[in-house]
This record gives C-alpha cells, structure tokens and sequence, in this order.
C-alpha cells in the first residue's frame, strides 16, 4: 500500500475502534437521528401527506444536524487526549490525516443515516423500501462532500472557546450547495424518477466532493500545524 | 500611491453620481428607479473583486507566511462584507418599488446572501482567535475554501429557482443597454473599484501600524 493510502487508513482504523470499543459517538448519534424523527413528526403533525412532501428535506436536516455533532465529536476525541499533536507529529503528508479523518467522518455519519432511514420508513410507516439503495447512494455523496468540508472547519473550531457555536456558523452557509443538490437526488430517488433528469445535480455534487476533498487535503496540514 | 488614490476615488465617486442622475436617462419601463442600478451592479461587481483578492492573498499567506498578506486579506475581507451588504440594501430598496417586495427567495438574492453570511463568518473567525499566527491561518484557509464555494453556490442556486432579470453587461452577447447608461455604469464600477483599493490601503496602513504597536509594546 502507498505511503499515503497507508497513513489514511492507519487514522480512519484508529477512529473505528474507537467507536467500537467506546460506542459513545455512534450510540448517540443514532439515538439523536431518532430523537429528531420524533420531533419532526411532532412539529408537523399527524399528517401523512406533508411528511411525504417534506422527506427529502427533513432527510438531509437531520444528517446536517446529526453530522455537526459528529465532527465535533471526532476532534473533541483528538483535542482530550492530545491526541492531536501526535497527529500533527506524525511524518510526512498531512494529506493522508485529513482523508482518514474524512472517511471516519463519512462512516459514522453514513451508520447514523441507514438508522435514520430505516426508523422513518418504519415509524412514519412509509413504503420507501425500494429506493433505499439510491438513496444511500446519495447519501453517501452528499456525506463526502459534507465531510470534506466540515473535517477542516472542525479541526480550527477543535481550538477555540466557543467551538460548540462557531462549527455550525462557518460549517453550514458554505455545504448549502450539497444541501440543494442533496435534497434533489434524494426526491429523485424517494419518487422512483430516473437519474438522468437530475444528471446536473450529480455533477454538481461530485464535483464539490472533488473540489473540497482536494483543497482539503492540501490546506489541513497549515490547519493542525498553525 | 495610497494618497493619489483617495483624490481620485472623491473625484470618480462625484463623476459617477453626477452621470447616473445627469447624464444617463431615465429608463423607459421603470423610472428614476432604475438609476439605483449605478450603485448596485457597481458594488456586487467591487464585492467579487474583493473575494478574489482575499483567495489570492490567502493563498500568497499560506505560501509564504508573510504577515502583509495576511493583512491584505483582512482588510479586503471586510470590504467585501461592505460591499455585499450594499448590494443587498441597494437591491432591497429597488426590489420594493419594482417587485413589490423587500425580498424574495429568487436564485441571486439567495446566492448574495449566502455569500455575505460566509464572509461575515470569516470576519468571525478573525475576530474568535486569540494567537494572531493562527488566526491568520485560519482566515487564510477559510477564504480559499470561501472562494471556491462562490461559483459552486452560485450554479445550485441558479438551479434552484431564478426569477432575477438576467445579467446584462457581463455575458457572451453584446449588452443589451442604451450607451449612455452603459457610459454612466462603467464610470461607477471605475469609481467603486478605486475606492475599494484606496479603503484597503487605508485599512492596510491600520493593520500594520497596530502590529507594529502591539509589538513595540511587548519589547
């Protein structure tokens, strides 16, 4: 395996086991996804129609929502231990640091999205069974690209006072467009509709996920190192 | 040359007041409304000269780790919050008259106000960091990451829904406008981008000077 690929893998490994042995990110991330399913319902009512209508976009609320809290958890684990100066230490490329991070990221958020799914289509009793394969497709495109940024808005939030606050601040206004383009692909995929009636908003999203990965991992190593 | 600058921003600034209101007629369709558009193209157009001297100078900071770049994107960062708040006033006021509301959800409304939430973010993010050093890293990455966003963003609210007339000095076709008023819109653009660059001198020349205090005053 390259260097690179090496050093990516080492660091997503780490985050997994992790979250294996102390369950703490994915339990509460799951029970948040859940939580938040309750509370939609609440705030819309009963009514099976307007939540049919609204599903892509209260879909990719609660995996924005959920994955702030995601990425803040992944560099509070860093930030206690001082796990990121090892981190900053580490040999060579920082590149690689930044895709195991993302990938960490990308796994959990994406375990935290099929729960969510699956609870939607069970408790909103939604007959969305056949479009759950393309629907974690978009999920996971719209995961990278939301990953991808926000894996280097977390690390500088990682170091400040008010991170809890300044995540979401920086983080949101700039994934507006996985936002858009998300919540699209997802209504495609919810109304059985064939990709290609959407083909702009895949380009759109793949290319944010290209654009971001890359200035990511060219602009996370001045990030840990400042 | 930030002295010559400031004589001549007054002096463009006068000319273009003076040709929106004198010498540029009235729109046929909308009226003296219309002339509002001397200072809002004007000042989105200042704005995205702004955004493109934050990326280069971040860029320029990160490669060479020179504080002047640094402070070269902080005083353009907030000209560009200046200038897209104007864009949005100006256009607010013109929208009401001609629209028949303050604001609506239309693609370029949407797109400019992501843009000044970004750049007002990236004031914050300025202002949350105590170590000057690694508050002008992240400033620097925040504005490259910024600055690639804003055609991304532009594109999928475009997609989104539109409802802006479409652009008419800055597209393939010859524009689509009486060359007095053309006449009067290139004076203000002119005027505008001389300003910003005198402002950006001027809050340049503060930014060094407070550095320069702040490190006297630790000697």
């Amino acid at each position: 395996m390259p260097e690179f690929a090496r050093r990516a893998w080492a660091v997503l490994w780490k985050d997994l086991v992790v979250e294996r042995r102390a369950k703490e990110g994915a339990n509460a991330l799951g029970f948040f996804a859940i939580l938040l399913l309750f509370l939609f319902y609440l705030a819309l009512g009963p009514d099976r129609e307007r939540i049919q209508s609204a599903l892509a976009g209260l879909f990719w609320l609660a995996f924005l929502l959920a994955g702030v809290l995601g990425l803040g958890r992944s560099f509070a684990l860093e930030r206690e231990n001082d796990c990121l100066d090892a981190l900053v230490l580490a040999p060579g490329d920082k590149g690689g640091l930044y895709l195991g991070k993302v990938a960490g990221t990308t796994a959990l958020m994406l375990g935290m999205e099929v729960v969510f799914i699956v609870a939607t289509g069970l408790l909103y009793n939604l007959d969305l069974w056949a479009a759950v394969p393309r629907l974690l497709v978009v999920a996971f495109f719209g995961t990278v690209g939301f990953a991808a940024v926000g894996t280097l808005f977390a690390a500088m939030t990682a170091q400040l006072r008010a991170r809890e606050v300044l995540l979401p601040v920086f983080l949101l206004p700039l994934v507006v467009p996985v936002l858009l383009a998300a919540v699209r692909l997802t209504e495609a995929a919810l109304a059985g509709e064939p990709w290609s009636g959407a083909a702009a908003w895949w380009q759109l999203l793949v290319g944010f996920d290209v654009v971001f990965v890359v200035a990511g991992m060219l602009t996370f190593e001045f990030v840990l190192e400042a | 040359m930030g002295r010559a600058l400031g004589p001549l921003s007054a002096l463009l600034v006068l000319a273009g007041i003076a040709a929106a209101f004198g010498y540029a007629p009235r729109d046929a369709i909308q009226g003296n409304v219309q002339r509002i558009m001397y200072l809002h193209v004007p000042a989105i157009l200042t704005a995205y000269v702004a955004i493109g001297v934050v990326l280069v100078a971040s860029i320029a900071y990160l490669w060479s780790r020179r504080p002047d770049w640094d402070r070269t994107a902080a005083a353009a960062g907030e000209l560009a919050v200046c200038f897209i708040a104007l864009t949005l006033v100006t256009g607010s006021i013109w929208g009401k008259p001609t629209w028949g509301t303050w604001w609506t959800w239309d693609a370029r409304l949407t797109s400019t106000a992501l843009l000044f939430v970004i750049y007002l973010g990236y004031l914050l993010l300025r202002s949350v960091v105590d170590d000057p050093e690694r508050g002008a890293t992240y400033a620097a990455v925040l504005g490259i990451v910024g600055a690639l966003d804003v055609p991304i963003i532009h594109f999928s609210v475009q997609w989104w829904r539109t409802l802006h007339q479409p652009a008419t000095v800055l597209r393939p076709q010859a524009p689509t406008m009486d060359g007095a008023m053309l006449v009067a819109l290139v004076l203000n653009v002119a005027a505008f981008v001389c300003l910003f660059a005198y402002l950006a001198a001027r809050r340049y020349r503060l930014l060094t000077l407070e550095a320069q205090a702040t490190a006297r005053a630790w000697q």
